[in-house]
């Protein structure tokens, strides 16, 4: 059953333009959240009839196949959480009828493709999904149809065929050593001894390749200006998700049926997430404008995911897949926030800003408890799996590196606060003594996030044992 | 001369006039005879379906979808043209020596390995390793298909509807 996570949000497109018109054009994105909804369901109260099931809805003539293990099931968590709040600030910043429709179309298309991803069984499988979530995105940049966002676009195609490169030069190397390329017979062949020089160099090309789409550093610089280009619906779903999906999901996939790579694997890991920590947050530093700065933060927090993946231990592996989530959490809630401020301010420079929290006390308050987690301040989420990172890289003596990470961390809060003090505090900036709280539809997607945040944080035990402890079972 | 390292040097030949001409058309035509290289270069490994698959789409579809579209462009003047050249070339003029540099490099430093390579899949047509084994790549495929006609809905009819009512 678990093929409807594909083939539902499938169907649901092609229904929706069978039966286009002014009703379906309000309701699409209202559809999709529907959809977004039963996924984030099925997983929190998962349901041994659907999970066990292993009927083919599509009968014995197309075979899918497909598995679900507790890293898909984290994934899938995720997809579902950003891809509803996505569609929810799309159906409240769109104005267009036509508009909505499009962007809900492709979101959901999006939504199938990244489904795909997680549950695929074979690396070429895996390329394929990638693509239909790249070429998905291209477009959902676009929307606005500027120069901006046309400028944007391209450089992101020409990266992501750049990265394609990359990964099809590794399967085709994996294809070459395991005869097949499905993760059993990668996974078999990783064991032959006698691969080991062509497995090193399969796996460093997929590094390579998921560390453009995932927007690490040295081949971040598409990220930066889609995030800000784009609408914020669509930057929520590129931050929150299509880069853990598309980049980081695929190379722990690699990593774990391959054992993890030899040592020079490791270390180019550990010395690519440092790099891209400092210098995300460095760049995030310098930023007036809030959406490039919350990108360049991205480029950081994915670089704790790739330090945490450097390890190679299961708690390493555990601590990036926890920090993927709650980035996912608290990134789409302060995208979100900037979405708020932009559409009642008209403005996204935070030199044009100042002493809003007053007049948006929902929007104020709860980018503080984003902030307050992204920064790693206890006992919100973003604490715990920064606190598991640290012990990862502290139990295999890289005591360097968990420096640096709690170091960045005081970076990571030096920016925020700034972006606290020239947004929310102080003076009400000239001009904008008028504005109101944002309207419902964008208040309530942030407070459902900080809840989770929140949640998270103080329900960690049971997050932990239930959902992202078992996550460390795919090494065995 | 040996034969596979002719077709690789006319094959990056055609690459650099595909990625170094200011006209699209000879870009576009570079491009189908990178393909038409490609597809000879597997042949001669013994993969004839990804070669029949290169020369049909990327040879064939892709090149006539190109030069259909180029026929709707407006064309650059001789001046235009004279002037990209130029720049183009100044900066670009160090890409072939690069190129031929990191090969004579990689000829020194890669040796042959000998291997023993598992048997793969061979023997069977294009229908059986379509619908018998790859169906969640086809499920894909139709996703894309899906996305790019979404892609053209949304990022060329408004743009129409703008021309009409001008």
């Amino acid at each position: 059953m678990i093929s409807l996570f594909i083939l539902v949000p499938l169907a649901s497109v092609i229904l929706l333009n069978l039966f286009k018109g002014s009703l379906i054009n309000k309701i699409a994105c209202w559809f999709g959240m529907l959809l977004t909804l039963a996924q984030v369901y099925l997983i929190v109260f998962p349901c041994a009839c659907f999970w066990n099931n292993l009927t083919n809805p599509l009968g014995n003539y197309f075979i899918l196949n497909l598995s679900a293990d507790a890293l898909t099931k984290v994934m899938l968590l995720m997809i579902g959480i950003v891809t509803f709040i996505s569609l929810m600030i799309g159906q409240y910043t769109y104005h267009e009828e036509t508009q909505k429709f499009n962007f809900a179309n492709l979101v959901i298309l999006a939504f199938a493709g990244m489904n795909g991803i997680v549950l695929v069984t074979d690396i070429f499988s895996l390329y394929v999904f990638i693509e239909v979530v790249a070429v998905a995105s291209f477009i959902l940049i676009c929307l606005y149809k500027d120069k901006a966002g046309f400028e944007s676009a391209f450089k992101y195609i020409i990266l992501s065929i750049a990265a394609t490169v990359f990964i099809l030069l590794s399967i085709a190397l994996l294809f070459l050593i395991s005869g097949d390329t499905s993760f059993a017979a990668i996974s078999s062949a990783a064991k032959n001894p006698n691969f080991s020089f062509i497995l090193v160099v399969a796996i460093g090309l997929f590094i390579c390749g998921a560390f453009t789409k995932g927007g690490l550093v040295p081949f971040h610089s598409w990220l930066p200006d889609a995030h800000s280009s784009a609408p914020t619906s669509i930057s929520i779903l590129l931050s929150g998700i299509v880069i853990k999906v598309s980049g980081l999901y695929p190379l722990i996939r690699l990593l774990t049926i391959t054992g993890g790579g030899n040592e020079s694997i490791k270390n180019i890991l550990l010395i690519v997430g440092t790099v891209s920590i400092l210098v995300g947050a460095f760049a995030a530093l310098g930023q007036s404008d809030i959406k490039r700065m919350l990108a360049f933060s991205s480029v950081s927090q994915m670089g704790y995911v790739v330090l945490s993946l450097g390890t190679g231990t299961t708690l390493g592996i555990v601590g990036a897949v926890f920090h993927m989530f709650n980035h996912s959490v608290f990134k789409s809630q302060l995208f979100a926030n900037s979405a708020a401020v932009e559409k009642q301010t008209g403005t996204r420079d935070m030199n044009k800003l100042g002493g809003i929290a007053q007049k948006m006390p929902f929007t104020g308050t709860t980018s503080i408890i984003g902030m307050l987690s992204i920064c790693g301040i206890p006992p919100l989420a973003g604490f715990w799996s920064k606190l598991i990172i640290v012990i990862a890289l502290w139990q295999t003596a890289h005591y360097g590196y968990a420096f640096v990470a709690v170091i960045a961390s005081v970076i990571t809060l030096a920016y925020f606060l700034s972006l606290q003090r020239r947004v929310f505090f102080g003076k009400i900036a000239v001009g904008l003594e008028n504005i109101k709280e944002a309207k419902a539809g964008l208040i309530i997607p942030v407070v459902l996030l900080a809840v989770v945040t929140i949640l998270v944080g103080i329900f960690f035990p049971v997050v932990m044992n239930k959902l992202i402890m078992p996550v460390g079972d795919i090494l065995k | 001369m040996n034969y596979d390292l002719l077709l690789l040097i006319i094959l990056m030949l055609a690459a650099l006039m595909t990625v170094l001409s200011t006209r699209i058309l000879i870009a576009a035509i570079g491009l189908a005879l990178t393909s038409i290289m490609i597809t000879i270069i597997m042949f001669r490994l013994n993969s004839p379906l990804a070669g029949v698959f290169e020369l049909s789409i990327c040879a064939g579809l892709i090149t006539v979808i190109f030069i259909s579209t180029i026929s709707f462009v407006k064309p650059l003047t001789d001046q235009e043209i004279d002037d990209r050249t130029k720049l183009r070339m100044k900066k670009y003029l160090a890409l072939p020596v690069l190129l031929i540099l990191i090969g004579i490099i990689l000829i020194a430093l890669i040796k042959p390995i000998s291997i023993e390579i598992p048997v793969t899949i061979q023997g069977l047509s294009v229908r059986e390793i379509l619908w018998n084994m790859r169906q969640i790549d086809l499920l894909g495929q139709v996703i894309i298909l899906l996305v790019g006609v979404f892609g053209i809905v949304v990022l060329f009819r408004d743009i129409q509807k703008e021309a009409h009512k001008k």
